[in-house]
């Protein structure tokens, strides 16, 4: 029985420490599988790995939404058109557009991009005549061309758009007329036979996804919503090369300190409280890895700030069962009874915490919805580990009968 | 067994001073609103070597008379201005280059925020604290009692309140972490005192105490190892990163350590005290 306990104490003991030091190093098991360190999965927000954030606001408060996402669909094309990687097109709050650009350092160049216009020009087989603008198009949708089956775009414009279209088409037959949203070229169909009544169909997109990029582009023309920088901001490589090495270190001396504390001051149960603690940095990364959520420079606070407070339930727990050794009773059964007593003080003050961590998640903008995030996670993980974990590995170590004077455990 | 209730007025008017003289400096000299709240730009540049910051208050005066610059940490600088365009900031920028040998990557950030954002948070951040608040209460009065809820809430708007004086007396620059930070003070130092309220609970059905008093003092004893360690462990991950951190974290740090201290001095002294102030007028059962 103690042999085997001493095993199994050992086992998982040895299993934590390995899993702690995978994550934080990462290794090559084997020639063909390489085990990621966690800083290489973990998503870096803005503000550690530099980038633009621009923040576009309606100048119209009361905003149609709809219309603020035909202008945030049009913005992310605008966007990709940057050729950058994992950019963030959204809304946010209401009335505004939060765009996160990472790894310019150029807001100048992004702005333009964002900024522009939105001029849509149809435009005669020469490159110069301006038949149509955006203002002549009624509407644009996506339908299926019953002969071929293949998506078309279909346009219908106004009356001075259709007087306009028919002499065109019926000048330029065989011959394409291009359409242009500023400098780019959307699409440049030929023209097949004249269109007296302003209704045109354009054929030969090559999927659903363009066709309905195609009329999507045509039917905003310029964008849908008069929008406005209300934040620029950009944050150069440097800041989060600085950022991350002073975090670390922050957060390796943090928990040490924390470690060691638990160890010095509860000695073996402050050991088992240190695995446990392990345990909850461990799952509380693979959680953020798991749920792809951005790690931030508020986030790290947070989570450090978690870590402190990982440990709260374990000292409930520890001080409990220093009491009852207190007053006489055997090491187990004071085990048993420092769990179950400081069961509700964990519950009602968790609780409370979580009910201030929802309402911030759900009520908060921004840096504040992250921030609860971590709260939650925190909370909820840590309730886990101090519980679980370190109930599993207290009883077990109690049961290898190594240490066995209450000295050691509080008394 | 420690006798804290007895001193209550003590304590009280600890926390009265502190507080009595933040809602003088909160009228005369108000809060000190960074960019965030009253809109503007914020550049900071890594200069990489010491410097006279009038130098460079001359060259940012070019571009609006009214811009400050302050010396940060590092060798770096962070100029502050409420006019400065997003054309303006490139040149700006340049200015120094040319002036004490940078490259770009020295421009450490930028940051032009609207006037609108600000108040936006505000009201996000109230509303918050008011349904939190409330609903907070809603459980202590199921799992508790109503007067517990009340002692609870009020302690936690002491930590706000210490807090929010702390910043307006030391006049340092109040931002969007701030608010994210206040609201994370609501969430944590609640927990302090339903500790110390459960232990009262528990007490109570022992009936080895006689009156409030008493019942109260030794709660508090009880746990006051707890509380103590547990204020220490978070100090300690916390006080880490406000020390090696970059300035922009430890904006963040700065009042999740205040809110820390007085949720931890707020559970023990005012929390208590309040609730046995409002029973003693009620039977001991």
């Amino acid at each position: 029985m103690k042999a085997r306990n001493g095993f199994v104490f050992t086992l998982s003991a040895i299993i934590i420490i390995v899993f702690a030091y995978l994550l934080m190093f990462g290794a090559n098991l084997g020639p063909y599988y390489r085990f990621n360190a966690a800083k290489d999965l973990l998503k870096l927000g803005l503000d550690l790995r530099g980038g633009v954030y621009i923040e576009m606001e309606a100048v119209d408060k009361n905003v149609d939404q709809d219309a603020l996402e035909r202008a945030r669909q049009m913005l992310e094309l605008r966007v990709n058109n940057l050729g950058v990687a994992e950019s963030t097109v959204a809304i946010a709050g209401g009335n505004r557009i939060r765009i996160e650009i990472p790894g310019i350092s150029d807001a100048k160049a992004a702005l333009e991009q964002v900024g522009r216009t939105g001029k849509l020009r149809f435009v005669g087989p020469d490159g110069k005549e301006e038949i149509l603008t955006g203002s002549d198009v009624k509407d644009s949708t996506v339908g299926v061309d019953p002969q071929t089956n293949q998506p078309v775009v279909q346009l219908k414009l106004n009356e001075a758009g259709a007087k306009k279209f028919a002499e065109a088409t019926k000048k330029y037959i065989g011959q394409p007329i291009s359409i242009y949203m500023d400098e780019d070229l959307i699409s440049s169909p030929t023209v097949q036979n004249e269109i007296p009544n302003g209704e045109a169909v354009i054929t030969g997109m090559k999927d659903l996804d363009e066709a309905k990029r195609v009329a999507g582009i045509i039917k905003s023309g310029a964008l849908p919503v008069k929008l406005q920088a209300a934040t620029v901001r950009t944050i150069g490589p440097s800041l989060g090369a600085e950022a991350i090495p002073t975090s670390t270190k922050a957060a390796v001396i943090g928990v040490s300190l924390v470690m060691i504390f638990m160890l010095l001051y509860y000695r073996v149960p402050g050991f088992i409280a240190d695995l446990a603690l392990t345990v909850y940095i461990i799952l509380t990364v693979l959680i953020f890895i798991g749920i792809k959520a951005t790690l931030t420079l508020p986030g790290i606070a947070g989570m450090l700030l978690s870590i402190g407070m990982a440990v709260d339930a374990n000292v409930l727990i520890f001080e409990r069962i220093k009491e009852e050794l207190k007053i006489g009773k055997s090491l187990k059964s004071s085990i048993d009874a420092g769990f179950h007593r400081a069961l509700s003080s964990i519950l009602d003050s968790n609780i409370t915490t979580l009910i201030a961590g929802f309402v911030l998640y759900y009520l908060g903008s921004g840096s504040v919805k992250g921030f609860a995030l971590t709260l939650i996670l925190g909370v909820l993980t840590s309730m886990f580990t101090a519980i679980t974990i370190t109930r599993f590995m207290l009883k077990t170590f109690v049961n290898t009968g190594w240490i066995k004077n209450t000295k050691f455990y509080g008394a | 067994m420690l006798k804290i209730v007895e001193r209550t007025r003590l304590w009280f008017a600890i926390s009265l001073i502190i507080i009595f003289a933040g809602l003088i400096s909160l009228v005369v000299q108000g809060l000190n609103y960074g960019v965030d709240f009253r809109g503007g730009t914020v550049v900071t540049v890594n200069i990489g070597k010491d410097f006279d910051s009038k130098e460079i208050r001359q060259i940012a005066e070019k571009y609006d008379p009214q811009s400050t610059v302050r010396k940060i940490e590092g060798n770096q600088v962070e100029i502050i201005s409420g006019n400065l365009t997003d054309e303006q900031v490139p040149k700006l920028f340049n200015d120094l280059k040319a002036k004490y040998n940078l490259t770009d990557k020295d421009l450490l950030s930028t940051n032009r925020i609207g006037p609108s954002v600000g108040n936006e948070l505000k009201r996000n951040a109230l509303k918050s604290v008011a349904v939190a608040t409330i609903l907070m209460l809603i459980y202590i009065w199921i799992r508790f009692e109503i007067k517990s809820g009340v002692a609870a809430i009020i302690a936690l708007l002491h930590d706000v309140l210490i807090t929010i004086s702390v910043y307006t007396l030391l006049q340092i620059p109040v931002n969007s972490s701030f608010i994210a930070a206040i609201l994370t003070i609501l969430g944590y130092s609640i927990n302090d005192t339903i500790v110390i309220f459960d232990r009262i609970r528990e007490n109570r059905r022992t009936h080895k105490y006689h009156d409030y008093t008493t019942l109260a003092n030794a709660s508090i004893t009880q746990t006051m190892a707890r509380s103590i360690n547990t204020v220490m462990t978070t100090l300690f991950t916390i006080t880490a990163i406000y020390i090696l951190g970059v300035p922009s974290i430890k904006e963040f740090a700065l009042p999740l350590i205040i809110g820390i201290i007085s949720g931890a001095y707020s559970s023990i002294f005012i929390a208590s005290p309040i609730w046995v102030l409002w029973k003693k007028g009620e039977k001991y059962v």
